[in-house]
């Protein structure tokens, strides 16, 4: 049986959680919440109340990107001095922990940056070469859902749902 | 806009945002003023080439001749040249400093005008990176300054507070940068939208398949903020940093454990005034006057008002620890600085940067343009004084006898800091042509919360007093706001 994305563009938030919630209320049979996807041109506050908490690993990125720079600047520091003695210490150590530091601190915040990027990237699902099912209305004023994994059978039930929320537009794309 | 229609917004205009503008015109409005700027625009380009070109000339001439034309000499071996850069540093400060403070707080209010600040950052910090380069005489070493692996096993020295700016400002510049793009990201996906030609395949590769569903949003949302907290920290940190170069110097004037908390006050207080004066611009080149309003901008003044009376707190600190102070010395160039050659600059330091902040008091100075434009600009010309300030009579009263002498910049120095201001105006004024320098999406959000706030605050006194249909329900809040 032929898998189907539905894509329906709506003109305001409430009427795109209304469909949201028909599919909580099991309107569609066989079609959960975990399959709905909203495109929208803001972030709203309460899109993640009414899909349910989905949550992100970007805070467990910035942590690994920081440890490693704060581990790494140190010892790299540390290494390049205890091979380098013959620089003036001027009564100094050879390894100064407190100039170090500093410097350790620095590698921390870039490495957390870094990592966090990559973390977004990843998490987002950016830079992907299967095009998204999308619309620029959506970067205008319009709200998207986007239904997955919809069969010839629920594509008629997801349609008649979306026509009962006053859909402006729908879009399918067929899959296998 | 005429400017009938300009002083009619003056006027009426007391919200910081009008939260009945249509998404769709957001859009509109954005994507116009990056095709068709005022004839402004192209004066302030033609002058910033203009400056820059003769810094260009300057370093040249210098390059082949040596550091004798830009007057330096063994005792003062900085002066404008570090001035500046301290200056450009300080400038960096507000711009994503203030945006992540402010974007942690909530105060929606930045959100017309952080796009901008935020690329000040990035360019006032690309400009600063120019000056130690220059200073070093020996341009085509800088990247000595870099640790990284020779065969001979030569490292720089990690004690120094030079090398610790190279890391901080290196760290600042990449973080500032990531932080402005990746807040940018969603409005380049709607540029990508509407865009032809070679804008299209760039603003295509750099939103990277950006299409608005709510993992991206959610993602987006939890690094943005995860990157303003990394940045809060980072910021102060580089200004302290910088303030090492003088305060961990065995120098009178410079050796002062104060120097890190006013480095950070002053630099918070130049960009702020900067941010008035770009804001000013960008209302009038691009035809802002629905976003970049009247209460967005007074309120940045009271905080610039604020910054100024901190910065002025530290200063007289300073003054008064060094003329209670036991170290002659230091007193000595306290002193040299109100009575002596330079007592011009120093009190001209006084007036812009300490006395002239109590006229954002006034209502009048507020809302008019062309003043508080002018009045941010002599902020400036404080501040860099104030640099200026701390480098040169520190070098000209050292410790030494034979140091003491009085300098003035020679053409060079003058040719290089004046085309400062031309390579940043540059490259900022590319910027504001090239991507949208008002946060399209973050307006939307603005307006919309604004509206939904609107219609609570009627639904719940409808319900109160007469029980009648609250206005949401009578469909009149349109979440889409268009």
């Amino acid at each position: 049986m032929a898998e189907h994305r539905i894509f329906g563009l709506f003109a305001d938030f409430d009427q795109a959680f209304e469909v949201v919630a028909d599919i909580r209320r099991y309107e569609v049979p066989g079609v959960t919440v975990d399959d709905v996807r909203i495109k929208s041109p803001i972030e709203h506050p309460e899109i993640e109340d009414v899909l349910g908490e989905r949550p992100t690993d970007i805070p467990k990125w910035a942590f690994g990107g920081g440890l490693f720079g704060l581990v790494f600047g140190f010892f790299f520091l540390a290494g390049a001095q205890a091979n380098f003695t013959v620089q003036p210490q001027g009564g100094k150590p050879v390894i100064t922990v407190p100039s170090n530091l500093v410097l350790a601190y620095e590698m921390l915040i870039l490495f957390a940056v870094l990592a966090t990027l990559v973390g977004f990237i990843v998490g987002a699902r950016l830079m992907r070469k299967r095009g998204p099912f999308y619309d620029k209305a959506v970067s205008l004023d319009q709200i998207g859902i986007v239904i997955e994994k919809v069969d010839d059978i629920q594509r008629e039930q997801v349609r008649a749902l979306f026509a009962k929320h006053r859909v402006i537009d729908v879009f399918e794309e067929t899959g296998t | 806009m005429s400017d009938t229609a300009t002083k009619h917004l003056t006027e009426v205009q007391t919200k910081d945002i009008d939260e009945n503008i249509a998404w769709a015109k957001i859009n509109e409005d954005v994507l116009r003023s990056m095709e068709n700027p005022r004839r402004g625009y192209w004066i302030a380009m033609a002058i910033s080439v203009a400056l820059f070109s003769i810094m260009i000339y300057a370093e040249v001439y210098q390059y082949i001749v040596g550091m004798g034309p830009a007057a330096l000499n063994t005792s003062h071996m900085w002066d404008l040249y570090i001035s500046t850069f301290v200056f450009w540093i300080g400038m960096s400060h507000s711009g994503t400093l203030l945006s992540a403070i402010l974007h942690l707080v909530h105060a929606d209010w930045r959100k017309p005008i952080y796009r901008f600040a935020e690329a000040m950052t990035t360019f006032s910090l690309m400009t600063a990176g120019i000056f130690p380069v220059i200073h070093l005489g020996r341009v085509w070493n800088f990247y000595w300054v870099m640790p990284y692996m020779t065969d001979r096993g030569i490292w720089p020295n990690f004690r120094s507070p030079l090398i610790w700016d190279a890391f901080a400002i290196t760290t600042y510049l990449t973080s500032s940068v990531l932080f402005l793009y990746i807040g940018m990201i969603p409005d380049l996906a709607i540029c990508r939208d509407h865009a032809k030609g070679w804008r299209k395949k760039l603003y295509t590769w750099l939103s990277l398949g950006w299409h608005g569903d709510d993992r991206q949003w959610r993602n987006f949302r939890i690094t943005y903020l995860v990157i303003a907290c990394l940045l809060i920290p980072l910021a102060v940190s580089v200004h302290s940093i910088v303030s090492m170069d003088f305060a961990m110097a065995i120098m009178p004037g410079w050796h002062v454990t104060t120097f890190p908390p006013y480095f950070v006050a002053g630099a918070l207080y130049s960009g702020c005034a900067a941010i008035i004066t770009l804001f000013i611009l960008l209302r009038y080149f691009f035809k802002f006057e629905e976003y970049m309003t009247f209460p967005i901008l007074d309120k940045v003044c009271k905080l610039t008002f604020v910054i100024s009376m901190v910065w002025t707190y530290l200063n007289l600190v300073e003054f008064a620890s060094v003329w209670y102070g036991h170290d002659i010395p230091s007193k000595e160039v306290l002193l040299a600085k109100a009575y002596g050659p330079y007592a011009p600059f120093f009190w001209g330091m006084i007036f812009c940067g300490m006395i002239l902040p109590f006229s954002l008091l006034s209502n009048w100075v507020r809302r008019n343009m062309k003043v508080l434009f002018v009045v941010s600009v002599l902020l400036n010309v404080g501040m860099w004084l104030e640099r200026w300030m701390i480098v040169t009579p520190t070098l000209s009263l050292s410790y030494h006898p034979w140091g003491w002498n009085v300098m003035w910049p020679g053409w060079v120095e003058w040719a290089m800091v004046g085309g400062s201001f031309g390579w940043f105006g540059m490259l900022f004024l590319i910027f504001v042509k090239v991507f949208p320098c008002v946060s399209m999406y973050e307006v939307k959000e603005m307006v919309f919360h604004r509206k939904r706030t609107v219609y609570e605050d009627v639904d719940e006194m409808m319900v109160l007093h007469s029980g009648t249909p609250s206005a949401a329900d009578a469909g009149a809040a349109k979440p889409g706001g268009s």
